[in-house]
Parts: C-alpha cells; structure tokens; sequence
C-alpha cells in the first residue's frame, strides 16, 4: 500500500469524523454560536419551580428569548430564585410584566412564559419580576377536581 | 478438596499477575513514543487498518440500527401521540448510549480481534523476537502506534455511527413514517445538549477505545506462541472487551447522567 | 592454542516452569571461530541463545560477551550490545509486511541515519553476499524456506556485526539448500572475521564446519573441544550422540511399567 495513498485516506477519515463532530454539534444538538455577552439577567422568584431546571426555555408569546441560568433556593423567603437570561435584543419588557411556569403539551417540558403587561418602563438588567406563577401542580390539580372545588 | 482450593487460588494469582503484566506492558507501550519521523508513518498505517477498514461495519450497523430506532420509536410514540418526540429519542439513544457502546463492540470483535491475531502471530514466527535481538524495542514499534490509533480511531468511529444512525432514523420517520421534519430536528435539538449529550458520549468512546485497544494489543503480545494460543488469545479479546465495555458504561452512565 | 574468549558462561543455572534447564553450565566460545553448540532436542539450546543475547537472565552464574556483563546491563546499553550481535531465527523470523529489501534495511534504517543511497548499496551488498540480489522486491510470503534463511542471514549481517548465532539453521532443509547454507556461514567467517556460534543437532554438517564443538544434555556439558577430539571422546553419552546410537545412556524405552502388567503375559520380558 503506498505511503501517500494510506495518507490520503487516514486524512479523509479525520475529515469525516470532524464532520460528524460538527453535524452533531450544530443539526443534532443545536449548539448555536451564542456568546454570553449579549445576554442579560433578569430574576423571578417563584412558590414552586416544579419540574423547571437550567438551560430551559424562556419565551415570551411564544417565541425564545432566552434561556434559564440556574436555580437557587433563597434561605430567607424559602422561594425559589431563578436567574434568566434574556437575549440583549428583547430590552423593552415592561416592568409589570410576569414570569410564568408552563408545561409544554400536557406531560412535556416545563418553561418560562413571559406575560407582557402595560407598563411603559422596562426590565433593567439585574431586576426582579414582580408578579410570578408558580408551576402547576398536577396533585393538587387533580384532588381539587376530585374533590370539585 | 484441598488440591481443589490450592488451584482456584492458584487461578486466582494467576489472574492478578497478568493483569499486573498487563499494567507494566501498557506503562512501557505508552512511554515509548518513537522519533516523529519513525512513528508517525506507523501510527498513519495503524490508523488505516485499525479505523478505516472499521469504516464499512460501523456505517452499515449504525444506518440500520438508526432505521430500527425510528420504526420501534415511531410504534411506541404513536401510543402517546407524542410521534414529534421521535428525533430527540433516537438522538439521544444514539449519542449517549448506543453510538459509543455499539461501535467499542464492534470494534473489539474487527479491529480487537485482528489486531490480537496479527500481534499473535508476529510473536509465534519470533517476529517480536528477533526485532528484540536487532536493539529495536517491540512496545515502542509494534504496539505503541496500534495503541494510540485505537484510541483515535475509537471516538471517530463512534461520532460517524451515530450521525449515520440519527440520518438512518430520518430517513425512516419523516420520508417513510411521515413525521414532520421541522418536528423531528426542533425537538432534538432543544433536548440533545452538546455539552451533556455529545461530549459525554465521545468521553465515552475515547474511554471505550483505550480499554479495547489495552485489551487487544496486550492479549496479542501475552498468548502462547502455537496457533490454539493464538485463537485463544484472540476470543478472549473480543470477550474481554466486550465484558470491559458493557461494565465500564455502566458505570460511566451513573456519574454522567446520574443526578442521583 | 589457546584463543581469547567472546563469550564466556560462568556456571550458570538456569530454570523455567520448575524445570532446571541449566545446571551450572561454564564454557567458552572462542573469538573469530564458529563454535558449534549441540545436544539432543529439548536441552535449552534455544535458550542458551537468549541468555547470550540477554533476552532471559540467568538464576544464577555470569554470562559474559565482549567482556560486558549481559545480566547487568541497563536497557539502552543492553540494546547497544545487540547492534554488536546478529541472529539467525530458525524460522528466520522475517517482518512479514515488509519486503525482502525492506527487511535487510530495518536494522540500517532503525540504528543508523544513512542515506538513501548509501542504505541502499548496503543492502544490495548483503543481498548479494547470500546469492538473493534478485529477490529483493519480493515478499517473505512468495520465498521459499531456504531463501527465507537467506534472506534473514543477510538482514543479521547488515549492521556488520561481531557475533552471529546460528539457531538450528540446517533444520528441515534439502541438501542444495544445506550446501548453501554451509557455504555461507564459512565463507562470512573467515571473510568477516566473526565469531559464529551454531545451535545444531545436525551432527555431520555442523562438526564437518566448525572449529570447536560442545554438547550440552541434561543441563550440563558433557563433552567439548575440536571435531577430532570429540570423536574419540571416552564418554558413552558423547558417543552415542556423535554416532546417533538409538539406544545407550539415552533409552529407547519411555521409563514404562512392567510388560507383563500390561499385555498380561506372566512372567519373563519380552
């Protein structure tokens, strides 16, 4: 087997394997060249987080904003304190505005949803939502059916 | 009975000390790295025979294991009307688990396997020997470039499965199954995260890739040197590693996907 | 006449999987001179090779070879010495992915820088030497056994070497290829001034070319000097071995129960 033919091949072989890499890391994960920089907090405090964790999804009417950063819980208040990440270009969410846990479908994914309020001043970076929904409990959902309240 | 006890022990030992062999066959293997100019045309050569010659089989295996994921996928799914699911699921399957796991095995019974006879074999005709009385060191020449272009060629391998594997599954859930596309990749990608995902599964098959190289080269260089000591040494290659293997996920799926 | 030493063993034991191979051993294998070491099959003469070349290490005794301490040696000096020894495999023991003139350059390629140029006359030199210049793009799969012996003859003389150890090179071969091989190992001798040790048990060829001759059985010595001298040699052993008597001090018979046991026949021996 001549030496420059094996090379070629063996050089082929890394290239299609660093192809995989990148069809796996943009078509299958959907890693999306986005750097930090251009993210900004914002906080919600909430009762229940539920099945919320980090890297979720925040929107807002329907569309991706942003993403979950972490999940702390507050010793003091005993809530949860849930740090957002919000892409800098959405800077004008009035500041009534509340973060609300979804479900995605009935058993799936739960996210942020942002509900827009009136409110012509916006969220700086670093503020709190002031109003929040805690995520749906399906127990008590269930028995409070039961139960027909 | 006691003649019974003295033998087990024995067998016992014996285990111990070879993989104590074994340990010091791979600390001398790794810290010969020859000249550059000398070892990088082995390991070049290790590379063809041991990663693209594997080509065929990984390719094949992930293209019909990707269509069964998407066919068995698709029935379970079809239950829970949550079909859309189907990408993130065989993504998953794929890049965390089968994609490492399935190309280690089929790598240790091709590549494990002739790498073990061929090792063999040069030990058998004093190959190894004679490169020994010659002032050549056969862990620097023979094993070392075979060692590293396992565990090179482990993780392209394994990376290459599972995009034919994901394609694989395309083909059967949106051209055949009908799924909608946009469905199929959205979903996987909000779920299949790079970090967590792909990088742990490539973790994998680089860990995969050492063991079955280690396992493979070291039973060629340790069997006897007759052709039974050589088809010995290669079955218990390819079952060596593969126990290795399926153990060794184990454990490396409880503290990557642990939360526990 | 006495000849300065090459290689002196010093009483050296040897054991392996609980069998004493070597029970104190001590001889000498004079410098320049092919030395012919022989003995019945299974007495270690393969492994008298390996303990020169420092491939095994003695329990105990001294091996010496060109007045260094074989069993002392670090790793890289150890390597060094062998670039002084070349060795003749009985199968020859040819890198069977590589070609003929591939083959004979590995050593020249691994311990030296040469030149293309300059490795290339020294193999073709070699090649010449063993009668193959014409083989020299063929692969050890397309040689026959003789050839391959060549072949590997010329790759152990590339690194023009002070010791060449013949292991069993007369074995399974026909009388053409015998004749070259005897032509060979005098002619590189005398020419280059080696010491040769030859592992034989082909008693006619190896006594008709070698200068002084030792037989080893049962881990021991049992008979050294020239051809002449150990053919009139007093020990029975000796003679038996020389002469290839089927019985003597070595039995016919595996040691075996009486015959009346088995054949069920009482009394007397059959």
């Amino acid at each position: 087997m001549a030496q420059r033919t094996t090379e070629v091949i063996v050089g082929l072989f890394m290239i299609a394997g660093l192809a995989a890499l990148l069809f796996l890391a943009l078509q299958v994960s959907g890693l999306s060249p986005k750097s930090d920089g251009d993210r900004y907090a914002l906080y919600a405090n909430f009762n229940d987080t539920g099945g919320l964790a980090p890297r979720g999804k925040v929107s807002m009417a329907g569309v991706t904003i942003g993403s979950i950063r972490s999940i702390v819980l507050d010793p003091e208040t005993f809530q949860a304190r849930v740090e957002l990440a919000i892409d800098a270009g959405i800077d004008n969410i009035p500041a009534d505005s509340a973060a609300v846990i979804r479900t995605s479908g009935l058993l799936g994914d739960q996210y942020i949803d942002i509900s827009v309020g009136g409110d012509l001043e916006s969220l700086e970076p670093g503020d709190t939502f002031y109003s929040t929904q805690s995520a749906m409990n399906l127990e008590r959902l269930i028995s409070n059916f039961a139960s027909g309240r | 009975m006691i003649d019974r006890i003295a033998a087990f022990g024995r067998s016992g030992l014996d285990v111990v000390s070879s993989i104590g062999r074994a340990g010091r066959f791979l600390a001398g293997a790794l810290a010969g790295v020859p000249r550059p100019s000398v070892g990088f045309p082995l390991l070049l050569r290790q590379l063809y025979f041991v990663g693209v010659l594997s080509l065929a089989i990984v390719v094949v295996s992930g293209l019909f294991i990707g269509m069964v994921l998407g066919l068995q996928g698709y029935t379970i799914l079809s239950d829970y009307g949550s079909e859309a699911a189907i990408g993130q699921m065989i993504a998953l399957t794929l890049v965390r688990e089968l994609g490492p796991v399935v190309t280690a095995l089929l790598f240790a019974g091709r590549a494990g396997s002739a790498l073990t006879a061929e090792i063999g074999l040069m030990k058998a005709t004093e190959q190894l020997s004679s490169m020994e009385m010659m002032g050549v060191d056969p862990l620097r020449r023979v094993i070392a470039p075979r060692l590293w272009a396992g565990f090179i060629a482990m993780p392209i391998l394994a990376m290459i499965f599972s995009v034919v594997g994901v394609w694989g599954g395309m083909l059967v859930g949106v051209d055949w199954l009908g799924v909608f596309e946009g469905a199929f990749w959205g979903n996987m990608q909000n779920s299949v995260d790079f970090i967590d995902d792909v990088l742990n599964g490539i973790i994998k098959s680089v860990v995969f890739g050492f063991v079955c190289a280690w396992i493979a080269v070291y039973q060629g260089y340790d069997c006897v040197p007759t052709s039974a000591g050589i088809s010995s040494a290669t079955t218990k290659t390819v079952v060596y590693s593969s126990l290795a293997v399926l153990g060794l996920d184990f454990v490396l799926t409880a503290v990557m996907f642990g939360d526990f | 006449m006495e000849l300065s030493a090459y290689i002196s063993l010093r009483d050296v034991v040897f054991s392996r999987a609980g069998r004493r191979i070597f029970d104190g051993v001590t001889l000498e294998i004079p410098k320049g001179r092919i030395t012919a070491i022989m003995g019945p099959s299974g007495t270690g003469k393969t492994t008298l090779l390996r303990l020169i070349g420092g491939q095994l290490r003695p329990d105990s005794g001294g091996i010496t070879v060109a007045g260094h301490d074989v069993p002392a040696l670090k790793r890289k000096e150890l390597y060094r010495l062998r670039e002084k020894m070349g060795m003749l495999f009985q199968s020859g023991a040819l890198f069977t992915d590589l070609s003929v003139y591939e083959n004979v350059a590995f050593p020249l390629r691994v311990h030296t820088r040469l030149p293309e140029d300059m490795i290339r006359d020294i193999v073709l030199m070699k090649l010449e030497a063993v009668g193959l210049r014409g083989a020299r793009r063929l692969m050890p799969s397309e040689l026959s056994g003789g050839m391959t012996r060549r072949v590997a003859l010329a790759r152990s003389i590339a690194l023009d070497p002070e010791l060449i150890m013949y292991d069993e090179p007369f074995a399974g071969q026909d009388p053409i290829a015998m004749g070259v091989l005897v032509k060979l190992i005098r002619d590189l001798n005398s020419s280059m001034g080696l010491t040769s040790v030859l592992v034989s048990h082909d008693v006619p060829e190896s006594l008709s070319i070698c200068h002084y001759a030792c037989i080893l059985a049962d881990g021991k010595v049992i008979g050294e000097g020239t051809p002449e001298e150990l053919r009139r040699h007093p020990s029975e052993r000796v003679q038996q071995f020389l002469n290839g008597k089927p019985d003597g001090p070595v039995p016919f018979h595996y040691p075996a129960s009486d015959p009346a046991a088995d054949f069920g026949v009482s009394g007397g021996r059959l």
